[in-house]
């Protein structure tokens, strides 16, 4: 299932999917998922997409919890996760610093061009995930999945 | 202040009155990209607004969720800090107050990340990390706007001395919160220290100090964001998306 606002990725790839259990006496589904941001205003979206997807494979009845901790970081976007975001023109996310102080990428690529002469135009984008950057070798826009 | 319940409430309260007042901003900032990040900070204060308020209605045990606390209780009843409410002003009145805000909730967050009560723990641990950039979004423009020109550094001091005597009711004692606003003081004084001397810009010296929040005392101005807040859902009861 893809992402509601970055359509080229699947909730898994993104790590917001935590778990899928089946209960095996009842056969009742439970999917486990955790926002990016604690304001992301897809969760209603990706709720509803979850107990339709699983409606049409026959699970009514399926439960779908969310979680806040362990927080989710973008070190858990998979590499194929992060393939797809680059080929879609959104630069991956640099791996988070371990000291757990969030501090910003100073060098990052263009998705465009490849190039790492590109300056941040504003450190908040369209959605709560992203900020927007333009390389100065290409001269394109781009959106950059913020470390967190 | 009485534990845990009052604590939430008020950290929930801080949050929701700040996402109100930020998204005023919302097709009126001086450009675009800010536009779109005071938005962004504005839904990131209303996200962790949803969870505290939600986890203070548990609390409270009196069967009332999140919006009713957001959208039914009279200013009296809420617990934000003055700082919250307080009108945007200019740019610079806003970025001080966002400043002090991001400077004083990334060290609670990481402080309640670390306390005992483990759903607090959960929020404080998610929310820290959306603080950092908070914090880092102020900071710049303190400092862009106070090392800037004539113009902007006079408006950027004027903003710090209207905004500051009301961060101080922000790290009242409440030795019995689950995390005491009081430690929270020194990495506050640090952060502030730091950037207020990049941005060649210095702290009023007057020991004036409101406050009133906590306890429900709050300016005329929280009265009248409540009511454009609120209307939609008092005039609809039981309304929703």
């Amino acid at each position: 299932m893809v992402d509601p606002e970055i359509r080229v990725i699947t909730i898994d790839e993104l790590g917001i999917l935590r778990a899928v259990e089946e209960d095996p006496a009842s056969g009742r589904v439970t999917v486990t998922i955790t926002p990016t941001y604690t304001g992301c205003p897809a969760m209603d979206v990706i709720r509803a997409d979850i107990r339709r997807a699983l409606a049409v494979a026959g699970h009514t009845d399926a439960e779908v919890r969310t979680v806040f901790s362990p927080p989710w970081s973008t070190d858990w976007i998979s590499d194929g996760g992060r393939a797809k975001l680059a080929a879609a023109g959104i630069a991956p996310p640099a791996p988070v610093p371990a000291a757990g102080v969030v501090s910003l990428t100073l060098a990052v690529r263009c998705p465009q061009c490849g190039s790492p002469e590109t300056e941040q135009v504003s450190r908040f984008g369209s959605t709560a995930c992203k900020a927007l950057w333009r390389c100065r070798s290409c001269s394109e826009p781009f959106d950059h999945l913020k470390a967190l | 202040m009485n534990g845990p319940f009052d604590f939430t409430l008020g950290l929930g309260d801080d949050a929701l009155i700040a996402a109100q007042r930020l998204a005023e901003w919302t097709t009126r900032a001086p450009e675009m990209e800010e536009d779109v990040a005071l938005a962004n900070i504005a839904l990131d204060q209303l996200g962790a607004a949803r969870l505290l308020l939600s986890y203070a209605g548990e609390l409270e045990g009196a069967g009332r969720d999140e919006d009713a606390l957001a959208y039914l209780r009279d200013d009296r009843e809420f617990r934000n800090a003055l700082l919250v409410e307080l009108p945007n002003g200019d740019f610079a009145v806003t970025m001080a107050k966002l400043f002090f805000l991001a400077a004083y909730q990334l060290p609670l967050y990481a402080a309640l990340a670390g306390c005992a009560d483990e759903r607090l723990a959960a929020i404080g641990a998610k929310a820290r990390k959306e603080s950092a950039y908070h914090l880092d979004h102020g900071a710049l423009w303190v400092k862009r706007l106070g090392d800037g020109t004539e113009e902007s550094h006079r408006r950027m001091q004027a903003a710090v001395d209207q905004v500051w005597p009301y961060t101080h009711e922000l790290f009242a004692a409440d030795p019995t919160a689950p995390v005491d606003p009081a430690t929270l003081r020194p990495a506050f004084d640090e952060t502030v220290g730091a950037v207020l001397a990049e941005a060649t810009l210095t702290l009023p010296g007057s020991g004036w100090a409101p406050a009133g929040g906590r306890t429900g005392v709050h300016t005329e101005h929280l009265a009248f964001l409540l009511a454009e807040m609120q209307v939609l859902h008092r005039a609809h009861p039981g309304a929703h998306w």
